[in-house]
């Protein structure tokens, strides 16, 4: 298994590279620049000065000689400094980081919770009235616009019923709170995001555990199971649902994607500290060292949570062993 | 085969409420120059914000253009995003993925390397910076979205021809020396078609769910062009001052999201039972 | 001594019971002692990026570095140039010399003294080319710049320089903390340490930055204890948080200033000039602009009117030229090209353009009179304007197209290099009415600001005239013509000039508005205690 982790690492490196290839050329071919941001429509900034500022940033030299230079830098971790303000991308990310994750985690966590009974019930109770309810609820969560979901439970939880915050992570006096307090705060933040996250993102999982337990139940040692008089539960939990769930653990690594790209809405509706709202500031104001990072670390975190994923799975499943 | 679909249709009620509005959506379409009773650029200052009313169906926007007249137009700019898009990806998917499966050795790894790099990509990222990068219209938004959502498909196609590789009629057909071209449009392609239906049948909803995504953050379809996305967008801003004008283009959009959705699930259990899983 | 922050809604357990919805500010009178205490939470769409403001370009810098840093002047309410570091100053005749005489005893906020020295570190800092600062242009002008004493600084220009002395607001720097380490990426441009009203306190990225009242600001220490600066990206969900009470502060749109009176119950509204002007900038170069008659064709042919009763529901005005009204160098004499679609039309048809086809669009030689109009992404006012013009132009038989392009490439592509035909944009203006750099026709290199190609020699010489003459009177009768000739010549149509629309939280008191604007006293804005709503603890 080691030898096999260690295989899968190695292939990081072609894909990884592929990406950020990819990120660098698109970036470069299109017009605009990150000097723009700061020295446009400023009365008071000259030609010469913005040149100057361009030079400065090495912006003047072509495409991939900038490119391997970054990948120099990237050999020993530096990621470069953002134009915005100056500071390490890399220090801009992980100070996201924690808050994204957190985020994620939670609703990952809500997700499965919600999900996996849905679909297992549904799969038992096929073709039946609430089979088909929750295919329409799951699906009415992933048909939603995020931001406009968000805007109307803001509007309930928030305003009308003064139950949640409406935006933000932490409330003013979060700093002179004790830990309960801390612990309660962040959770009020919290609810609303969470819940959304979940709701829209129901669909994938309950359907895909919903068709991998159909398809289980119709086995044999599950007829087997029924036939030597089991009670219903035991069959469908220990037998049934647990070979039926195991391929979701990798459904919940290729997620992984789509969980850090949704936060570029996500995070800019509630005003969450998140990286997907530095991604998207950083895009808009071509911030180029931010781009690449976020872009990187992004990859490598999908890469790894595949991995994971996979490795879960043929621990789980003996029946599984790679080479 | 026809009458198997027939009698799923009458048993499953969700597909059908799928067809049905998807039905309903390109006879408003179609329909749309008749039943618009204002232009779709038709501005009134004097009548802005308007509640509904029998005058206007949906009220008025905040430059007094008719609301239902521009969800009208808009069937037709969300439901070409939609299209286009997913028109791109499986063409696109399709081919890398046949190619990938049928000759395999280098070919292959080359295809599904890029395939990896793709989905390991949040593809969100990907369309952000370009047109972020371009410039947002209706076509680069179409252009792009179908440019980064065929990796799944190609996965899919190509697991399926590799299966069929296998089967008695292909191997004959190799056999009998029919060419590479002949076996692949004439054998491959025609039972391909099911998984691919399904997948651009969920296509669609993702796409259009992606351009208001876009629409947003302020780049998808620009103004005055109406997509429900943009209007959703430009209603929010007045989500307490003019509730219609958000309301309404969020209802189409899920409404509409959800019939592609429920109808492509149906798809997949009509046209293959054997298919169940849900591929990524 | 520490101040520890407590809520009046104290744990957050019922902390959903929010902070005094109900409560009754209509009592509240701007009379007796000012008291101190409570926090004012102000919002911004975006992040500030530096907390320097030689480096800050974005108006949440902006913000903040306003109210952490001091210059050396500063403009009073009725925007006179006001001591603020400087106690005074002294203009040699020539006008090549100024003498600034610093104030004593000020300190920065970590205790140190400051000094003449400091505003020469910043002077060194402003013109030195490793630094990442867009200002430096004004103060290449500096011939000589010299430290009498610790308290006296003495500044020599290569030319008279009428703006010289409003350049010297730029806030002043503390060279002992700037001193170690490399500049653009100093620590201190995120902990700033200034001379201002308000101290740092915390600066959580995206999310919010704290400031807390200097105690020992040489204008006396502001009464509000803190000052919180939330970032909240989205303006739909900005004003949810303005109807919940969680900000005191919040720009409106129009449409929100006018919405129902009941969400404004907590808070006064106000409604001011700002000092810009939106106009449709013509590409000289082409052709068809490049002919007077057809920019005033369509000049007759725009309805302001319509735009600022539609758009902006009428709190605004119809610009005439280059100043806003609250300008000195406004000239209101200056009359304004009336709608009259007719006399647009009669005037495009002598230039040879005729209805034709079923179109009911304008030919000539067979070419339809059509151009495209582009505006940046992101200012709702400046699209619905670009619609409304596009219809107006419409009746005269003018085809419009209309792109919205995002901001970098919008300048970079479209601006910088003048592929464009007619553009919607903003001045933003500062207040000196120097305006060079706008209109001089030796300004139309590729990145400059005349992009328009303007070139009229009167209005060159009136430029340059303007900057080299100190004496108030002259220069307001030089910027008058330069006024009238522009907006007589119609290089832009000048369109309207916006106003501020801000709500403030009934409870302060002291908001008030002067030609200058708004937060010009904000330092002793005040709450009474009994209408305090986050109440500060102390040991």
């Amino acid at each position: 298994m080691l030898g096999y982790t260690l295989k899968r690492l190695i292939h990081f490196i072609p894909v990884v590279i592929g990406i950020t290839v990819i990120t660098f050329l698109v970036m470069h071919l299109s017009p605009g620049k990150p000097t723009d941001a700061v020295t446009d429509m400023n009365a008071k900034i000259t030609q010469e000065a913005k040149l100057r500022l361009a030079a400065l940033y090495g912006l003047d030299r072509p495409w991939y000689v900038q490119y391997f230079n970054w990948i120099k830098r990237l050999s020993a971790l530096d990621f470069g400094n953002s134009f915005k303000d100056g500071r390490p991308a890399i220090k801009k990310i992980l100070e996201r980081l924690p808050a994204t994750l957190l985020l994620n985690f939670l609703s990952l966590g809500l997700i499965l919770a919600v999900a996996l009974p849905i679909g297992i019930y549904s799969a038992i109770r096929h073709r039946t009235f609430f089979d088909k309810a929750m295919t329409v609820f799951v699906f009415i969560g992933f048909s939603m616009p995020t931001f406009w979901l968000a805007l109307l439970l803001m509007i309930l939880f928030g305003l009308k019923m003064g139950l949640l915050p409406i935006s933000g992570l932490h409330s003013l006096n979060y700093a002179e709170m004790n830990l309960l307090g801390k612990t309660i705060d962040l959770a009020r933040h919290l609810a609303l995001p969470v819940l959304i996250t979940g709701f829209t993102g129901l669909a994938g999982l309950s359907r895909y555990s919903r068709s991998s337990m159909l398809e289980v139940i119709k086995q044999d040692y599950i007829k087997t199971a029924y036939a030597k008089g089991l009670p219903e539960s035991a069959v469908i939990l220990k037998h049934a649902a647990r070979n039926a769930l195991l391929p979701v653990v990798t459904i919940l690594g290729l997620s992984l994607p789509s969980m850090i790209g949704g936060g570029f809405i996500f995070e800019t509706i509630f005003a969450y500290p998140g990286m997907g709202r530095l991604g998207y500031e950083a895009i808009m104001s071509r911030d180029y060292p931010v781009i690449m990072a976020v872009g990187t670390i992004a990859a490598v975190l999908t890469l790894l949570g595949n991995l994971l994923a996979d490795l879960t799975y043929t621990w789980a499943d003996p029946r599984i062993r790679y080479k | 085969m026809i009458k198997r679909a027939f009698n799923a249709l009458k048993e499953n009620r969700l597909v059908f409420y799928g067809l049905t509005v998807i039905a309903v959506l390109f006879l408003l379409a179609l329909l749309s120059q008749v039943l618009s009773p204002y232009g779709t650029f038709e501005q009134n200052l004097g009548s802005r914000l308007n509640p509904p009313s029998l005058k206007h169906l949906l009220g008025t926007d905040d430059l007094g253009r008719d609301v239902f007249s521009r969800m009208l137009y808009g069937i037709r700019i969300s439901l070409s995003v939609g299209f286009v898009a997913v028109g791109i990806s499986v063409l696109i998917g399709t081919l890398l993925g046949m190619i990938s499966g049928f000759f395999g050795g280098k070919i292959d790894t080359v295809i599904m390397r890029l395939v990896d790099i793709m989905l390991c990509f949040p593809s969100f990222f990907l369309i952000l910076i370009v047109i972020a990068f371009l410039e947002p219209n209706i076509y680069n938004v179409m252009v792009v979205i179908g440019l980064t959502s065929w990796p799944g498909l190609t996965r899919l196609v190509r697991a399926e021809v590799l299966s069929l590789k296998e089967r008695e009629f292909i191997q004959a057909a190799r056999l009998l020396g029919i060419s590479n071209f002949r076996i692949f449009f004439i054998h491959l392609l025609p039972n391909v078609v099911s998984p691919i239906l399904v997948a651009a049948t969920l296509g669609v909803g993702d796409a259009i769910l992606t351009e208001s995504g876009l629409s947003f953050l302020g780049l998808g379809v620009q103004p005055p062009v109406p997509s429900w996305g943009q209007m959703l967008t430009a209603g929010k801003e007045y989500i307490y001052v003019a509730w219609w004008l958000s309301l309404f283009p969020g209802l189409a959009i899920l409404f509409t999201v959800l019939a592609f959705n429920l109808l492509g699930e149906g798809l997949r259990d009509i046209l293959d039972p054997r298919l169940l899983k849900r591929k990524t | 001594m520490k101040n520890k922050l407590f809520f009046f809604a104290v744990l957050p357990l019922i902390g959903f019971l929010s902070c005094s919805k109900t409560g009754d500010y209509s009592k509240i009178k701007a009379a007796g002692e000012p008291e101190h205490g409570d926090v004012y939470v102000a919002s911004s769409i975006g992040d500030a990026s530096y907390l320097n403001p030689i480096l800050a370009t974005d108006s949440a810098s902006g913000d903040i570095n306003g109210l952490v840093y001091n210059g050396l002047v500063k403009y009073d309410k009725d925007i006179n140039v006001a001591p603020s570091l400087a106690e005074s100053w002294k203009i040699s005749k020539d006008g090549l010399k100024i003498t600034f005489y610093l104030r004593k005893g000020v300190k920065w906020h970590d205790g140190r003294p400051f000094t003449a020295d400091d505003v020469e570190f910043t002077f060194r800092k402003l013109v030195d080319p490793d630094v990442r600062t867009p200002y430096g242009s004004d103060y290449m002008l500096v011939k000589n710049f010299r430290v009498i004493d610790r308290h006296t600084v003495e500044i020599t220009y290569k030319e008279p320089f009428a703006p010289a002395i409003e350049s010297w607001m730029m806030g002043i720097l503390p060279k002992h903390v700037f001193r170690r380490g490399d500049f653009n990426s100093n620590p201190a441009n995120r902990s700033p340490v200034g001379t201002g009203p308000f101290r740092f306190r915390e600066w959580k990225t995206d999310e919010k930055i704290v400031l807390e009242a200097n105690p020992d600001y040489f204008e006396g220490r502001p009464y509000i204890d803190r000052y919180y600066y939330r970032i909240i990206p989205d303006q739909a969900v900005q004003f949810l948080e303005l109807r919940n009470q969680s900000i005191d502060e919040m720009g409106l749109t129009p449409d929100q200033w006018k919405a129902y009176p009941e969400f404004f119950r907590a808070y006064n509204k106000f409604r001011y000039p700002s000092f810009s002007y939106t106009y449709l900038a013509f590409n000289l170069k082409k052709p068809l602009f490049a002919d007077k008659r057809f920019r005033q064709a369509i000049a007759h042919a725009i309805d302001k009117k319509e735009i600022i009763d539609g758009v902006l529901l009428g709190m605004g005005r119809p610009a005439t030229g280059p100043y806003p009204p609250s300008s000195w160098a406004y000239d209101d004499a200056v009359k304004d090209h009336a709608y009259d679609p007719e006399k647009a039309e009669k005037i495009l048809t002598g230039l040879g353009w005729s209805r034709r086809g079923k179109d009911d669009i304008l030919k000539k030689d067979g070419k339809p009179l059509e151009f495209t109009v582009i505006t940046n992404q992101g200012n709702k006012l400046r699209s619905l304007t670009a619609e409304i013009l596009q219809a107006q132009l419409r009746k005269v038989g003018i085809k419009i197209n209309i792109r919205i392009i995002e901001w970098s490439s919008f300048i970079h592509q479209f601006v910088d290099k003048k592929n464009f035909d007619a553009i919607i944009l903003g001045w933003s203006l500062s207040r000196d009415p120097d305006q060079y750099l706008i209109w001089h026709s030796g300004q139309t290199g590729e990145g400059q600001y005349n992009f328009i190609s303007y070139s009229n020699g009167e209005i060159d010489k009136l430029l340059i005239e303007g900057r080299r003459t100190f004496d108030v009177k002259k220069r307001k009768n030089i910027y008058n013509k330069v006024h009238r000739i522009l907006a007589g010549d119609i290089p832009y149509v000048f369109l309207y000039y916006p106003e501020s629309l801000p709500v403030i939280h009934k409870r302060f008191i002291g908001p008030e508005v002067a030609p200058a604007g708004l937060g010009w006293n904000f330092h002793k804005w005040w709450v009474s205690k009994s209408n305090q709503k986050y109440v500060l603890e102390r040991y």
